[in-house]
């Protein structure tokens, strides 16, 4: 896993509220048996028409934002346990995604593929989609280290939550399966007292 | 000291290891495994040079992308064919016990594992699927994960977590007729939003849940996740008790006995404390649809399509923007809404007693000629079932189409797609944007509510 410290990045302003997981990452493009790729497929139905064209009124086709981080509507990720969902987001450039709130699995889901998941209020999710629309190079950073979120060019920044936990693991680009393994005497005990 | 709930009851059983300031490390008892989330997790342990760490308590399934006709042909579809190939492969040569395409036991994996008694009262049981939640309706600890903690999971049996919040949602009193465990939980979502649940693990209490069947309690506590809720779990009782007797997994004579006493510890005890509650009157529960792009947006058959006045004001664009998709106008009546298809089937209520429901409405009538009716079975078992009841010639006559047990439209992954632009009612659990197929338009019902539209050819009101 890529070790993820600092990101300083414009972002892509996506208003939409209650992105499910079937947005995200449709469940016909699941059927893959890698992890790579799903970024073509990423928010399919909204970046393509019926007919294959591209939809040219969906943010990520305006050709006025891009970045590192996606700014999305409260309730994000809900529905599929699909990690997929994650992979797409990975896999499309994304290294954080901002909302006022995100659906539990789908912020697991980012934390285990050093994917941020960055929860702020809503008034900061409002600032950001203004100023984002105002001028689409604004840019945000994002210090894990810190814990902060700061609007570039404005006084504007708030602090997040991440457990100890997580956070170390995402600075440090490790996985849990390397942690478990180092305490298999453990689990070892655990299964014969049971 | 501190009363304990059903759920800490459980949970402190698993504790492996406590970190400070991090998430616990938790133990899994069982494990059920599908096609699409677990090639991935395989190819990681493969990378490692391992082997399953526990393979006997492994349990897989072939169900999100197989063909539900004829089953017994190669699979067309290159894709889907090679992930069901690999999870074969996986399981052969990691020594896991596999119900694939053609198995006496295939089906929904949230259907078999209950059905065959691996899912029993007081277990942690994970699954790379959110709707693993339907376990908990025995009184166990049961949630979807992603595909590197089934990696996890298959490499240590453990995972990395942490204790959510707890909610308890109470229901009393007797459901009207025609009013059903489907209606009951589309009820709740309604109310509660489908983030209303998020951080929590809920439990579901009071004499509504207490009198229903084990399967009726598998619709509820599936759609758990559909409130953002990571489970739901009922306290196992005698009901439970008499599902599991005799069932393949399930201990026997003495064992069974023992079994039992453990599992009547498995209660909340009085003044446990939860972080949220909530209270309900089953009497005020309609038979519900849903109109819109999540399964939080449900009204009763007799409702109308809410007005922008009539939500808050954070879900307004929401409910303009699911509007839009569903070509429905706010303020219009539910009821005589056009449809064109209709599916029953699903880990939600595609089960033996779903498709007795639907037979006893659907006995005598025809569907409407313009309405495609599909019934998927949930597993090989229910669809023999439901042959040797005679459902399948009741729904025949009528017009439907019984196929073979799979996911199927629930999710058309597989060729089971509703087109774009089409109405379906479906018994499945989610009604997000093309969830049934690019442009399909779902709406979420019980079987009963299904079964009237197919015949009517609209949405009908009681
Ligand atoms: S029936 Fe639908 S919800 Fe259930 S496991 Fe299959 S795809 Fe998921």
């Amino acid at each position: 896993m890529e070790k993820l410290k600092i990101v300083n990045s414009t972002y892509i302003p996506l208003r939409n509220e209650n992105v499910d997981t079937d947005q995200i990452i449709p469940a016909r493009f699941l059927k893959a048996t890698s992890r790579e790729g799903f970024g073509d497929n990423l928010f399919r139905d909204w970046r393509y028409q019926k007919d294959g064209s591209v939809n040219e009124d969906f943010i990520f086709n305006t050709g006025k934002y891009s970045g590192k981080v996606l700014v999305a509507g409260r309730n994000f990720g809900s529905g599929s346990s699909r990690e997929h969902a994650a992979w797409a987001v990975y896999d499309y450039g994304f290294r954080v995604v901002v909302s006022s709130a995100f659906a539990d699995i789908f912020k697991n889901n980012c934390t285990n593929n050093g994917l941020l998941p960055v929860e702020v209020s809503p008034e900061f999710l409002e600032e950001l989609f203004s100023r984002a629309e105002a001028d689409p190079k604004t840019e945000v950073t994002v210090d894990l280290g810190a814990q902060t979120i700061k609007i570039e060019g404005t006084s504007l920044s708030e602090s997040f939550e991440i457990n100890g936990y997580k956070k170390h693991c995402l600075m440090e680009g490790l996985n849990d399966i390397d942690f478990l393994l180092s305490i298999t005497p453990e689990i070892e005990a655990y299964e014969q007292a049971k | 000291m501190m009363k304990k709930t059903l759920f800490d009851k459980i949970w402190e059983k698993h504790v492996v290891k406590e970190i400070e300031n991090g998430p616990c490390v938790f133990y899994i008892d069982r494990h059920y495994v599908h096609e699409v989330t677990s090639p991935q997790a395989f190819a990681g342990l493969d990378a490692r040079g391992m082997k399953v760490r526990r393979p006997d308590l492994v349990t897989a399934t072939a169900d999100h992308n197989v063909p539900t006709i004829d089953q017994h042909l190669p699979i067309k579809d290159e894709l889907s064919a090679k992930q069901v190939k690999t999870l074969e492969e996986n399981c052969a040569n990691h020594g896991i016990e596999a119900f694939g395409l053609n198995h006496k036991h295939q089906g929904i994996v949230h259907v078999i594992g209950p059905e065959m008694g691996f899912t029993q009262p007081g277990m942690t049981i994970v699954c790379g699927d959110s709707h693993t939640s339907t376990h908990g309706a025995f009184g166990a600890i049961a949630f979807g994960i992603g595909t590197s903690e089934v990696e996890m999971v298959l490499t240590t049996q453990c995972l990395m977590q942490r204790k959510p919040k707890q909610m308890r949602i109470n229901v009393d009193g007797a459901l009207k007729a025609g009013v059903t465990a489907k209606d009951v939980v589309l009820y709740v979502i309604s109310k509660l939003t489908t983030s209303g649940g998020t951080g929590y693990f809920v439990e579901f209490a009071g004499s509504t849940f207490r009198n229903m069947t084990m399967e009726e309690r598998m619709t509820v506590c599936n759609m758990s996740i559909e409130m953002g809720a990571r489970g739901g779990l009922i306290a196992p009782d005698q009901t439970t008790f008499d599902y599991l007797e005799g069932r393949q997994q399930v201990p026997k004579g003495a064992d069974f006995e023992k079994a039992v006493a453990d599992w009547s510890q498995l209660f909340t005890e009085e003044e446990a404390v939860f972080d949220k509650e909530y209270h309900y009157d089953a009497q005020e529960i309609p038979a519900m649809i849903t109109f819109g792009t999540n399964p939080g947006m449900g009204i009763g058959l007799s409702d109308h399509i809410p007005t922008a006045d009539e939500v808050d004001d954070t879900e307004k664009r929401t409910l303009a923007k699911a509007l839009d998709y569903m070509d429905f106008r706010e303020g219009d009546a539910i009821a005589g809404k056009k449809i064109d298809y209709v599916f029953i089937g699903s880990c939600t209520n595609g089960r033996i007693e779903d498709l007795r429901a639907v037979a006893e409405v659907v006995k005598g009538h025809k569907k409407a000629d313009h309405v495609t009716a599909w019934i998927v079975p949930g597993s090989k078992l229910v669809e023999e079932q439901a042959i040797e009841e005679g459902i399948k010639q009741v729904l025949n006559e009528a017009g439907f189409e019984l196929r073979q047990p799979g996911c199927s439209a629930c999710l058309a992954m597989n060729d089971d797609k509703i087109p774009a632009g089409s109405y379906c009612v479906s018994t499945s659990n989610r009604n997000f944007e093309g969830r049934q197929g690019p442009g399909s338009r779902t709406l979420l019902a019980s079987p009963i509510t299904a079964a009237k539209a197919a015949i009517s050819g609209v949405v009908v009101e009681a």
